[in-house]
């Protein structure tokens, strides 16, 4: 049987088999309170969750770059439910492909991240991490907008008990309460403007609904249209998190453990945002695009702003991730090619940064028990390793050139700049001063944290340099940092032939011409297309990008 | 065996396995263990689904059947609901084997009782008279009057008992006023020649009337809000394995009544009946999630959350006659499954004395009885609504028929509210999966969980989990129903 045909079902099987199996192994919890009990759950999901990671794998490795732009690989599709007509069809193609790398690169370092700080009920946190991990990849394969809607809240699930079981304070409960709510009643919203989709077009197919929508045959209804796109986007806005939509950012990020952190916001909401808000409203997605690039430029410099001010570590932490999520919001909402690469490399760039960033506080936290600002000081003499890596990572967050944001940042913002969506330049100077606010944040913490003299909580306590098992889990993205910020097309290769026809479509849209054959592997290139709005011409061309 | 034999093979069976226990009863010593009279009712609840299934096959072969002068009408609709009950009174029974914490608690009446009821509720799904229909409402209600009272001794089972009695007799009035008042209308009682008597009625406001009283009567049936305000209270004071059955099999049996006589028997009213529905659903939906906010104590908390479920499945009403059926029915099926389970859990949780009530008992619970925990918390993700559970695709089923028909808002103030309901499901879930505080799981007593209520449990459990994922069987079974049930109504000119 060919591998290529059923390797998505087995990425999905594996960390689900996983999670059953985990829970059919007996707990045994130490008999000494706070000690931790046995490792067995630990080490079968780090098995689970490295397998998954092998599987993942595949596809890069069998990936096809001169299929048709707008098709997918790998695709699995099989008939489910007759009536309503849900299919069970899942796809990969160059946008998804590298996300779902990423979430199973980040799963088995999550386990680390975990491996001792879980030290009580590891089974339950196992389980519900491998079902998160389910969900995750289901909502990166779906293409049938049932099946994705059902991982996509599915998913809510493991991640809102996680918090509430293993929050660090007494807020936990209300905490995973308040994330939940705030992602499941725009879902409940989103469900409606899909069931309204199915009854005007009686399909759940990604691919068909894209058509139809280029054929402008969904609805004639417009300004239903318009509040069914608006659903989508709020839906998924809330989980990027968009900026005004952030309320449960804070709380949810301060409380959840680091391996349920790494995949609280960002990548799903904003996947799910190019995938669908993009590929089943296109017009749509055109006409609120100025709104979109304001609220991402105001995103950047309010998350920049705010996590400046903040003196605990994982608010600044969640802060800085708004800043980041927003700057992909700026970047894909420009409708460039610059701009959607960038912004979909971005998203990459994002959750390993944050990532990276979080187990780095969840190490200070085991050490020292507080995520207080103020209590750190001098650390760098005492912890050399973990002072470089906190710099590695703050120079990849900050966009130093060499490092993979540099790459990410510098296309959003040139995007930003060669767009024709109608927005004020402002914005796109709003969002590069997120890059100085940005580094303003992270340097300042760095210098608060190991310069200066000694803390008040490191005079108490002693604590210890990375362990072998700590540079495992970092070295990893020290490494992706340099390889992705110097040899980014092979990664760009991939997301380009999502990125040039999306641009492509929506070029058509906005010059009133006939759709192009889907065949045509070429994208429109911003010189001619500028020359016809009689605008100047962009003078970055594609090649010159990378 | 004859047609009228056959159509009322399930309920025979029933009666008479019902009938047996009450005989054997006083012939067990008192002291001993009631448990063989448990396990005779578990054999005939068994007997009566397969009976079901026989008459499935019959139907399948020869059509609808029709007995006893067309007052009995059995087709895949009505087979459809006698699997239902069937199959909740099994799972209860299984449930409830051991739940009775010493053999002198009466259990045989228990068996009895929930026997008989199920028997009132079948008749009520397979008749097509509505004297016929009321004669099942009052068999399964008596019975459920004195189920719901049978922790004896307890102020809140008193409570329970004769609240229900009072306020569910005052109901079955309406019901049976508005019988009276469509045969005024109409000339008749059956569901077929209402439907052609409505059509050359002189008095269509009576009519109207009739519709109304019956809705009034059969809401208050389903705890459909303005008609619910009993429901709390006496799912607090009845057995958990009790309200687990009347929260769902009388529902069930309630809603094919009303499905059978808004769509088949007065469809010509269809504009004035749908206005009704839509408040009730709009109602119920609303009232019953706000009213669970801020409940502490659970069963009350499931009864408001019952209250709302009832909303959901009025929502299936609005959409086209065989969107609404096939919703209708699944939802009923999806709804019995979780809700069946989860006051199972209650039950082998707290046992008869129910010591543990309160959202805060549950506070960590997941640490002392994990695979409790876990169903439980399944059953609540599939009340919720989660994907892969029943309780999500019944609810999407339910939500896109209405939609279907151009119901847009009934559907967003649906799924709104299946928002704010999230809310008071995850306190509990919340609670469950936190730390415990110090005093609350000390006094969960682990009651070791029988084998029949494995097996009921797992039964609910896969159900639920069943009906998410592989819904397609119950699907083609439930989009079945419609027809055949209007065909029927087609092929009765004679008595028109």
């Amino acid at each position: 049987m060919n591998p290529d045909h059923s390797i998505l079902t087995l990425l999905l099987l594996t960390p689900l088999v996983g999670a059953v199996v985990l829970a059919l192994i007996p707990e045994r919890e130490a008999d000494i309170p706070g000690q931790s009990g046995s490792k067995i759950h630990a080490i079968g999901a780090l098995v689970v969750t490295l397998l998954t990671f092998l599987f993942t794998l595949h596809l890069p490795a069998h990936f096809n770059y001169a299929a048709a732009p707008g098709s997918f690989q790998f695709e699995e599709n099989y008939s489910w439910i007759t009536s309503p007509a849900i299919r069970y069809h899942l796809g990969v193609d160059g946008l998804s492909m590298w996300l779902i790398v990423l979430a199973g690169f980040l799963a088995p370092i999550g386990v680390l991240a975990s491996w001792n700080t879980i030290k009580q009920r590891s089974k339950l946190f196992y389980i519900l991490f491998l079902l998160q991990q389910v969900a995750m990849l289901g909502i990166f394969v779906a293409l049938d907008l049932f099946l994705y809607y059902g991982f996509w809240e599915f998913s809510l699930v493991p991640l809102t008990l996680l918090i509430a079981t293993f929050g660090r304070t007494e807020n936990r409960r209300r905490a995973a309460i308040k994330f939940f709510l705030y992602a499941f009643i725009p879902s409940a919203i989103l469900l409606i403007a899909i069931i309204w989709l199915y009854v005007q077009t009686n399909t759940f197919q990604l691919n068909e609904l894209h058509g139809m929508a280029l054929a402008k045959a969904i609805s004639p209804n417009s300004k239903a249209m318009l509040l069914c796109s608006i659903a989508f986007l709020v839906a998924f806005g809330v989980k990027v998190p968009i900026f005004p939509l952030h309320g449960w950012l804070q709380d949810a990020v301060s409380e959840a453990p680091t391996a349920a952190v790494m995949v609280l916001a960002g990548k799903l909401g904003l996947y799910s945002i190019l995938r669908f808000s993009f590929g089943i409203f296109p017009d749509q997605s055109h006409y609120v695009a100025p709104l979109l690039i304001a609220l991402g430029a105001v995103g950047i410099a309010y998350g920049s702003l705010i996590a400046l001010i903040k003196t605990d570590l994982k608010k600044l932490a969640a802060f800085s991730t708004l800043a980041h999520a927003s700057f992909v919001v700026l970047g894909i909402f420009t409708f460039t090619v610059a701009g959607l690469d960038g912004g979909v490399f971005q998203i990459l760039n994002e959750s390993l940064v944050g990532a990276a960033f979080f187990i780095l506080l969840g190490l200070l936290y085991e050490r020292y028990g507080t995520y207080e600002l103020r209590d750190y000081g001098g650390l760098a003499a005492r912890h050399p390793w973990m002072v470089t890596m906190f710099v590695i990572m703050t120079l990849a967050a900050v966009g130093l050139p060499m490092l993979n944001g540099f790459v990410g940042e510098f296309l959003i913002l040139s995007g930003s700049m060669q767009s024709l969506i109608a927005h004020h330049i402002l914005w796109t100077v709003v969002g590069t001063t997120g890059v100085i606010f940005g580094a303003g944040y992270m340097l300042w913490m760095i210098q608060r944290i190991f310069y200066g003299s000694l803390g008040h909580r490191p005079k108490e306590v002693t604590g210890w340099d990375l362990t072998a098992r700590e540079h495992l889990e970092l070295w990893p993205f020290a490494a992706l940092f340099l390889v992705m910020g110097v040899a980014s097309p092979l990664w760009m290769k991939a997301i380009d032939t999502f990125g040039a026809p999306t641009v492509d479509i929506n070029t058509d849209i906005t010059m009133n011409m006939s759709p192009r054959p889907a065949t045509q592997p070429t994208f429109v290139d911003p010189t001619l297309a500028s020359a016809a709005l009689g605008k100047p011409a962009p003078t970055t061309d594609k090649g010159a990008r990378y | 065996m004859s047609t009228n034999l056959l159509a009322l093979l399930p309920e025979l069976v029933l009666t008479i396995t019902g009938v047996l226990v009450m005989v054997l009863e006083p012939v067990i010593p008192a002291g001993k263990s009631r448990k063989p009279l448990g396990w005779l009712a578990i054999l005939g609840s068994l007997l009566s689904g397969l009976a079901a299934f026989y008459q499935l096959q019959i139907v399948n072969a020869q059509g609808t059947l029709t007995a006893f002068y067309s007052t009995i009408q059995i087709d895949p609709f009505s087979i459809f609901f006698h699997l239902l009950i069937a199959a909740v009174v099994l799972v209860t029974l299984l449930g409830s084997l051991d739940y009775f914490e010493s053999p002198i608690t009466h259990a045989g009446e228990y068996f009895a009782l929930v026997l008989f009821g199920a028997v009132g509720m079948m008749f009520m799904t397979s008749s097509v008279e509505l004297l016929m229909v009321f004669i099942g409402l009052e068999i399964s209600s008596i019975s459920t009057y004195i189920l719901a009272g049978f922790r004896k001794g307890r102020a809140t089972a008193s409570e329970s008992s004769i609240k229900y009695f009072l306020l569910g007799s005052f109901a079955t009035a309406f019901f049976l006023y508005g019988v009276a008042l469509i045969y005024g209308a109409t000339g008749s009682t059956s569901i077929g020649p209402i439907a052609a008597g409505l059509a050359i009625t002189r008095t269509p406001t009576m009519a109207i009337l009739a519709v109304a009283m019956v809705l009034i009567g059969l809401g208050f049936k389903v705890s459909a809000a303005p008609f619910h305000v009993w429901t709390p209270d006496v799912y607090q004071g009845a057995p958990a394995p009790v309200v687990g059955l009347m929260s769902t099999a009388p529902k069930a049996a309630a809603f094919a009544v009303l499905l059978r006589f808004l769509f088949n028997g007065t469809p010509m009213l269809h504009g004035h009946w749908i206005l009704l529905i839509e408040i009730l659903a709009v109602a119920s939906m609303c009232l019953g999630n706000l009213g669970a906010l801020k409940q502490h104590d659970v069963k009350r908390l499931l009864a408001y959350s019952s209250i709302a479920h009832a909303g959901y499945l009025l929502v299936a009403f609005t959409g086209t006659h065989q969107n609404a059926v096939a919703g209708a029915c699944f939802y009923t099926a999806t709804y019995a499954a979780m809700n069946v389970g989860a006051f199972l859990v209650l039950s082998q949780l707290s046992g008869f004395s129910e010591r543990i009530r309160s959202i805060e008992d549950f506070t960590g619970l997941a640490l002392k009885r994990p695979g409790m925990s876990a169903l439980l918390g399944f059953f609540l993700l599939s009340l919720i609504g989660i994907p892969f559970t029943g309780g999500f695709f019944g609810k999407f089923y339910v939500f896109s028929g209405a939609l279907q028909n151009g119901h847009v808002w009934l559907g967003i103030v649906g799924l709104a509210n299946s928002g704010v309901a999230c809310f008071y499901y995850l306190r509990l879930l919340a609670a469950i999966y936190s730390r415990p505080t110090s005093d609350s799981v000390a006094y969960i007593p682990v009651r070791k969980v029988t084998a029949p209520a494995a097996v009921a449990l797992a039964a609910t459990a896969l159900a639920t989990l069943g009906l998410g994922i592989l819904p397609n069987k119950l699907v083609h079974l439930v989009e079945r129903a419609t027809p055949t049930t209007t065909a029927a109504v087609a092929v009765q000119p004679t008595q028109q």
